[in-house]
């Protein structure tokens, strides 16, 4: 079938046209969102499978060569991250369903989390630099709209900050692109990376532009110093959407660096890598000092987001078989136990009335299931062995240690053992503890809200008990992404 | 109190139609001349604000009794679905193609399917600005 790797974008995109047209019959709405939720999870895990079979599957988009053409390629990583990527939205869609209230949904909810969608897919299959960007732009602005829908107050003020840091980072994107393309002239990733080995001469221009691309890339995916925008507005929208939000979009700035870094700016590494472990090692200090500091328990999750792209760049800085295979481990699960988190947190917030964590106290006592729930996923967050979180950064670690940044292995303990902390406060102070609400007094209810999040708290089990069948996968991408040629290969088919 | 507008009326009754006309000149000229499906909206979403500002929204509203939310929604089915053609041929996706076909009166042309993507285009243009337009215009 020529045109499977369309699909995952194709899929989101056609769903969220649909939609469009009856945008105030509801139950058609869901009925439509689940059915291609279901689908895009299927034809994602035929991709995988399709992918580990042939190899590289590539696209050429109208019939048109690369690097003439677009081109879509389906790498071992990119098929694993959209995977995760309809793995996640299926619950967060049912999660949603249940509680962003009947007046968000008749306003075009639906069609706007699919836009998202394709925008998060594309970004992660598409093989040109100038494609990514409009990408990034789908998944932006359907995310301008989803963050200010509903426009509540602190909704508004916060998304005119975001968008604006966003109008910047994609600004400089576009200069990014410009400074390269005037250098190399072409936009293909594999060309680009092809011209760019071939030159003779080391090229100090490169390594420019390189840093301004992670000047880019860390704005859209928060990486110390430019993560100050994204605590106040993560936490601004309902946690369905907050749920999206932390799951995706970072990710698909780290997934840009992960790409750009391992694909095309591989001339100065001694430069370029060291900057980034050395940002990568800040990011995770930075990130848990804003989640121990917080009391709002909102706060203190979202600090948590930038805790782990840290861990993910650390990864790709090492530049070596297992630190690049701990990267995407860990960056797999992270989406999948964020997304948990935010649901469960949501859930959380709902039941309490509040998101201070001074003013909630025994939950579990009336709502057993969440607490247990929660308790578990901060165990996967943190990496106890049987869970997911383990052996990425078990491979991250040994990443680092062969390359000799002890510093950094150090660092990552200590923000691996302070997530723990901030993580586990809030389940002595919110679950356990003194009961502040008798049940009459609660606020709502977790009706529905439960099965999302057990399935996301399954999934994540799933991929640290199921470690082992996933490796071949994982080591595959790893692979690729150390041998450029592979992707080079594949590509240009010469 | 209410100004008397007619030199503005009549003048957008006649020079309405030259603004479309160029506007469909526009759309069909972009394959081998500057225009194209976004030029070609825009043209006519101006034409139409010309007639909100002379004739005001409620007649514009009578006159074009669309949703052009659902106008832009079509559009982008119909770019979705000539990019899903493709499917049927078992091509690569968004592969257009072209042939030439004698047509009554206008004789031999070259008729392209990018046309109908552009057609898709045009519509979402259209679509888009006059949510825009009559979005902010209304009073809440």
């Amino acid at each position: 079938m020529t045109n499977l790797l369309i699909l995952p974008i194709l899929i989101p995109f056609l769903t969220g046209v649909i939609l469009l047209f009856f945008p105030k019959q509801i139950t058609a709405q869901r009925t439509l969102s689940l059915i291609s939720g279901v689908a895009l999870i299927a034809v994602n895990i035929f991709l995988v499978i399709d992918i580990a079979q042939n190899g590289i599957r590539t696209l050429e988009i109208g019939g048109w060569s690369p690097p003439y053409g677009i081109v879509l390629v389906g790498d071992m990583l990119a098929g694993l991250l959209v995977t995760s990527t309809a793995v996640l939205s299926l619950p967060i869609l049912i999660y949603s369903i249940h509680s962003v209230g009947k007046e968000r949904e008749g306003f075009y909810y639906h069609s706007f989390y699919y836009f998202l969608i394709t925008g998060v897919s594309g970004a992660f299959l598409t093989g040109d630099l100038f494609n990514l960007f409009v990408f990034f732009e789908v998944m932006l602005i359907a995310s301008y709209i989803l963050i200010v829908h509903g426009n509540t107050k602190r909704q508004l003020r916060e998304s005119f900050k975001y968008v604006l840091i966003n109008v910047m980072s994609s600004a400089l994107f576009v200069i990014g692109v410009a400074y390269l393309y005037s250098v190399t002239g072409t936009l293909n990733m594999a060309h680009l990376s092809e011209r760019i080995a071939s030159l003779d001469v080391e090229a100090p221009i490169l390594t420019v532009i390189a840093v301004l691309f992670l000047i880019v890339f860390g704005l859209k995916g928060a990486l110390f110093p430019l993560y100050f925008w994204l605590p106040a507005s993560y936490a601004a929208p309902p946690p369905a959407i907050g749920a999206i939000f932390g799951a995706l979009l970072t990710k698909v700035g780290i997934y840009s660096i992960f790409r750009t870094y391992s694909l095309i700016f591989t001339q100065d590494t001694e430069f370029t890598h060291t900057l980034l472990a050395v940002l990568a090692a800040c990011t995770m200090i930075a990130g848990v000092i804003g989640a121990i500091a917080h009391q709002d328990v909102m706060k203190i999750l979202v600090y948590n987001v930038i805790v782990a792209v840290g861990y993910v760049l650390f990864g790709v800085s090492t530049l070596n078989e297992p630190g690049f295979v701990g990267a995407i481990y860990y960056l797999m699960h992270d989406m999948i136990i964020k997304a948990a988190l935010f649901l469960i947190i949501g859930a959380l917030i709902t039941v309490a009335g509040t998101s201070h964590l001074k003013q909630m106290g025994g939950i579990i006592k009336y709502h057993a299931k969440l607490g247990w729930l929660f308790f578990v996923a901060v165990l996967a967050l943190v990496g106890i062995p049987p869970l997911s979180g383990f052996i990425g950064k078990l491979m991250l670690i040994e990443g680092g240690a062969e390359r000799g940044q002890y510093w950094i292995i150090a660092a990552m303990m200590v923000s691996s053992l302070l997530v723990l902390y901030s993580m586990i406060r809030i389940f002595l102070n919110g679950f356990y503890g003194e009961i502040k609400l008798e049940r009459a007094d609660q606020h709502g209810t977790t009706k529905g809200l439960l099965l999302p999040c057990s399935l996301l708290i399954a999934v994540s089990a799933l991929i640290g008990l199921g470690a082992e069948v996933l490796y071949p996968f994982v080591s595959t991408a790893a692979e690729t992404l150390l041998n450029p040629e592979i992707y080079i290969d594949a590509v240009l088919k010469e | 109190m209410r100004q008397n507008d007619i030199i503005l009326q009549t003048t957008t009754k006649i020079v309405l139609f030259i603004i479309l006309a160029f506007s469909v000149f526009m759309f069909f000229n972009g394959h081998n001349n500057p225009g194209g499906g976004f030029v070609g909206g825009l043209m006519t979403s101006s034409a139409i604000v010309l007639f909100m500002l002379a004739f005001g929204l409620e007649t514009t509203k009578r006159i074009l009794p669309f949703d052009f939310k659902l106008v832009a929604a079509s559009g982008l089915l119909i770019a979705i679905l000539t990019g899903m053609g493709s499917f049927v041929f078992g091509v690569p996706f968004l592969s257009h193609t072209f042939g030439y076909f004698t047509i009554p009166i206008l004789g031999e042309m070259e008729l392209a399917t990018a046309t109908l993507f552009d057609l898709g285009v045009y519509l979402v243009v259209v679509g888009v600005t006059l949510t825009i337009i009559q979005t902010i215009g209304e009073d809440s």
